[in-house]
């Protein structure tokens, strides 16, 4: 049986969107899983004055990198947003796959990255830090491959022109698995 | 202006903020080589909140969104400041008033000396 | 956009493919809010059947330690381990959460916001289907290898974190995986009801006339979807411990035990509030309906429960004052705990100030309401001592707590869900319940609960510890006169599960041969009561506007003591 939308999904009492307000909620319920996160490992770095030396084994070019890939596919997308409220579907589908493949090459450098490190010995269970870390920059990477798989899916309705307003969504979630990593970055690579 | 001329602005201005971003991730990078601890956090830690801000104001939109999508992201974040400020003095201090954290702290001894350990941790008078 | 035209073409011809549906995508892959709220609410059901027999299990134990329980055998500390600690996670995460908030959201608030729908249905259906998927998982891991997680439901490391100290190796994990995964069921859950309230209301329906239960239902879902993020990030560390081998929460490797029960307090104190908030409401409504009077300080409740929720972050660790938490702190969090008695006794006084003067009614929901109030400010008073951070080093982890927070949760879970079936279920199937078996019903559950509890208070004054399996190995506490207390708990109780049978086979009775249900039976003003009896799929056939606010009972310009709030004068 085919699905329809029901009225209540059309109405806009507050003036945004629902489809955005729900992502606006989503992401306030990622602050706080990452906030948890990163609250509970701050409560430990600053008690132990040991693991800057730890730290000190993360490859800062590989991480600034990576923040410099994340930046870069957060103008594309927010280019495909603009491309998508024109109805300029070439323009929008050549940002989205752009974007994608960021965060390809974003996966890419972390895996380099994890294989050095693995190599070196740091293993998830070898002290706490590498534990954090590598639960944080892993739970950050499947946002990153949900994000791409999510913008894959709209692409197919963007090619035939329906739905455009989801590009603004996606790239709304988009920017956030940025600002996570924008924090990530210096909590994990240059403190030192 | 036409409606094709704006929206050229519009991107122009997206790379703008984009190449701001960029040099401000250069300079977070570029902060530890001075060696100053006090430098190292303010570029890496400042310019973090600063580089948020820049993107949750124009690539997410919130400088046009409605003002309480503000309003709710920065009270998720003070809600987190709660809960680190309300653990912290807890779970950052290893050992307590009458044990000690023997895990971390190579040094320590076990003592039933409870006054010199009200002396040492200052909690009890 | 997109999503609009569509919705406009399916205005025209709404229930066209009513009639086409199979079982299968009528009543299991629907994405009608009301039959995925039946959804919640049966499996609710279901999963208190299970909690309710483990509790009579280990209570029979208490009662009468090494003899044969009927219905189960024999039981092993293991098995006791693994019955408390799963009767407390069932109860709360099984059979509160999702009656109360996703099964009563889910069913009220489209229809008293007067729309045909959650505005995500296919999300709504999902939500439900990873909670199915977790209550699965749950009941496997009683039967996996080593028997079910047995380190109480507050899951504290080291116990938890190694199945060197717990002997739990599968059950242990699975417990993790399962609550895990029913918080992301919430949470999609939570974010339909939120966009839902703040976007859909019918036309002309301001924020000051939503009805107090939908209030109360979204500052829950506030307040879980606040609290639970650093849980669920605790909850991958925690599994990370046990399958994987980190240290998070093992000293032994450097991690801190102390922090868990931070995150599980930061979340589990706020989930006191997310459970009650739906109850208060239902109760609200129920009270303001059946003394035919306007809900007293409709403002001032609202404003004290947004007051509730802000508080309920602040006090957290009133739960740890013994774990070694710095003396300082407890002080704080012991104000702040006694702080937030304050707004939750001003929503009592208000709803005592709505009776007065009123015309009551006493049909089986308002004595349900009426006993709410009562119980749970029982609960509540008792709960002052507790935040007393000096009290409380004696009263900690004794049968006092636990006669404390029975009497808040039992109100919450088991008579805010009974005033809301009795009240809702002509709306929900069309039919009434029958008065008299209710009031059976009624009676024959407040009474046994009380006696149960309140000897629980005096065995916990006397010093009882709370988990352990037998008393018999603590002269102290294995006396006679103690041992009688318990007896006669465990027998109220007995009696109690007893009575539920009038509630189960009037519910099944009245479901198929009850007395045909009028649209509006308690002459309410809610939207609810404007759609037919039982909502259709769509709920209105006409969409309705809204001119007033919900509690016009009484009003000297209305015809009747009732005024919906559709009608326009």
């Amino acid at each position: 049986m085919a699905f329809h939308a029901p009225i209540a999904t059309g109405r806009s009492n507050t003036g945004i969107p629902t489809g955005r307000l729900a992502v606006w909620w989503l992401l306030a319920s990622e602050v706080f899983i990452f906030g948890g996160l990163i609250a509970s490992y701050l409560l430990h770095r600053l008690n132990n004055e040991n693991w800057g030396e730890i730290a000190a084994n993360t490859s800062t070019p590989a991480g600034a990198l990576n923040t410099f890939v994340l930046l870069t596919s957060s103008l594309f997308i927010v280019l495909a947003h603009a491309a998508s409220e024109r109805k300029d579907i070439a323009r929008t589908l050549k940002f989205i796959w752009l974007t994608i493949g960021c965060g390809g090459i974003f996966l890419v450098v972390k895996a380099y990255e994890y294989t050095t490190e693995i190599s070196h010995g740091f293993v998830l269970t070898s002290n706490v830090f590498w534990s954090f870390y590598y639960t944080a920059t892993a739970l950050h990477a499947c946002h990153v491959i949900a994000g791409m798989f999510i913008m894959w899916m709209i692409s197919h309705d963007v090619k035939i022109s329906k739905n455009l307003h989801r590009v603004e969504l996606i790239g709304i979630y988009w920017h956030f698995v940025d600002l996570v990593w924008i924090f990530l970055f210096p909590l994990l690579y240059i403190a030192k | 202006m036409s409606q094709d001329a704006a929206h050229g602005n519009h991107d122009a201005r997206y790379i703008k903020i984009w190449g701001i971003l960029v040099v401000l991730l250069a300079i977070s990078v570029a902060g530890p080589m001075l060696e100053i601890q006090v430098i190292t956090l303010i570029t890496a830690f400042g310019i973090a909140i600063v580089k948020a801000l820049m993107v949750c104001a124009y690539f997410m939109h919130l400088n046009v969104e409605k003002r309480y999508i503000w309003y709710m992201l920065i009270i998720s974040v003070a809600f987190m400041g709660i809960f680190y400020f309300g653990s912290a003095p807890d779970v950052m201090q290893g050992s307590g008033t009458q044990w000690k954290d023997c895990v971390l702290d190579k040094s320590c001894v076990p003592t039933n000396d409870m006054a010199k350990d009200s002396v040492n941790y200052g909690i009890l008078r | 956009m997109s999503d609009t035209g569509i919705a406009a073409g399916h205005a025209a011809a709404p229930h066209e493919h009513h009639e086409e549906m199979d079982f299968w995508s009528k009543y299991v892959f629907s994405t009608d809010h009301k039959i995925i709220g039946f959804q919640y609410m049966f499996t609710g059901m279901f999963m208190a059947l299970i909690g309710g027999f483990m509790a009579y299990v280990f209570r029979m134990q208490l009662a009468f330690p090494g003899e044969s329980v009927p219905l189960f055998g024999q039981v092993t500390s293991g098995d006791y381990n693994m019955l408390i600690t799963n009767h407390g996670t069932i109860m709360i995460f099984w059979v509160a959460m999702p009656v109360l908030i996703a099964a009563l959201g889910n069913y009220l608030i489209p229809l008293m916001l007067g729309c045909d729908d959650m505005v995500f249905p296919r999300l709504n259906r999902l939500s439900y289907q990873i909670f199915l998927l977790s209550a699965i998982v749950l009941i496997i891991s009683f039967i996996v290898p080593g028997g079910g997680f047995g380190g109480a439901w507050t899951a504290y490391p080291p116990l938890s974190a190694s199945a060197e100290y717990n002997h739990t190796d599968w059950g242990s994990s699975l417990w993790v995986l399962a609550v895990a995964l029913e918080f992301a069921a919430f949470l999609l859950g939570g974010i339909n009801f939120l966009t839902t309230s703040m976007n859909a209301r019918a036309e002309g329906m301001k924020m000051m006339d939503i009805p107090i239960v939908v209030w109360m239902i979204n500052v829950a879902v506030i307040l879980f979807m606040a609290s639970v993020g650093p849980l669920i990030a605790g909850a991958v560390m925690l599994f990370l411990d046990q399958r994987i081998g980190t240290s998070f929460f093992l000293p032994a490797g450097g991690g801190d035990p102390v922090l868990w029960q931070h995150l599980f307090w930061f979340f589990g104190h706020p989930e006191v509030y997310v459970v009650l908030l739906p109850a208060m409401g239902v109760v609200a409504e129920v009270i303001t309906t059946f003394s035919r009077k306007k809900l007293f300080g409709y403002k001032t409740i609202l404003y004290t429960t947004f007051a509730t929720g802000v508080l309920s972050f602040t006090v957290w660790a009133h739960h740890q004052f013994v774990s070694g938490i710095d003396p300082r702190m407890g002080n704080i969090f012991a104000v702040t705990t006694l702080l937030i008695s304050i707004p939750i006794a001003e929503i009592m006084f208000c709803y005592v100030a709505t009776l007065y003067g009123g015309s009551i009614r006493l049909t089986t929901p308002m004595l349900w309401g009426l006993s709410f109030i009562v119980e749970f400010l029982l609960g509540g008073v008792t709960g002052i001592y507790l935040g007393a951070s000096a009290m409380d080093v004696y009263f900690h982890d004794t049968y006092f707590v636990l006669a404390h927070f029975h009497y808040t949760f039992f109100p919450i879970a088991i008579i805010g869900v009974f005033t809301a079936v009795t009240y809702w279920f002509p709306k929900m199937f069309g039919r009434m319940m029958n008065e008299t078996l209710g009031k059976i019903h009624f009676w024959g559950t407040i009474i046994p609960f009380n006696c149960i509890f309140i000897p629980l208070f005096l065995l916990g004054m006397a010093g009882q510890h709370r988990r352990i399996y037998n008393y018999n190995n603590f002269p102290d506490l294995a006396t006679e006169n103690l041992q009688d207390l318990r007896v006669f708990a465990t027998s109220a109780m007995v009696i109690m599960l007893l009575f539920q049978i009038p509630f189960i086979v009037n519910f099944f009775y009245s479901l198929f041969y009850g007395e045909k249900a009028e649209k509006n039976p308690w002459k309410a003003n809610t939207l609810e009561w404007v759609a037919e009896s039982p909502a259709p799929h769509g709920n209105f056939k006409e969409l309705p506007k809204v001119y007033r606010g919900p509690y016009e009972f009484s009003h000297p310009d209305a015809k009747e003591d009732y005024w919906p709030q559709n009608v326009p004068n």
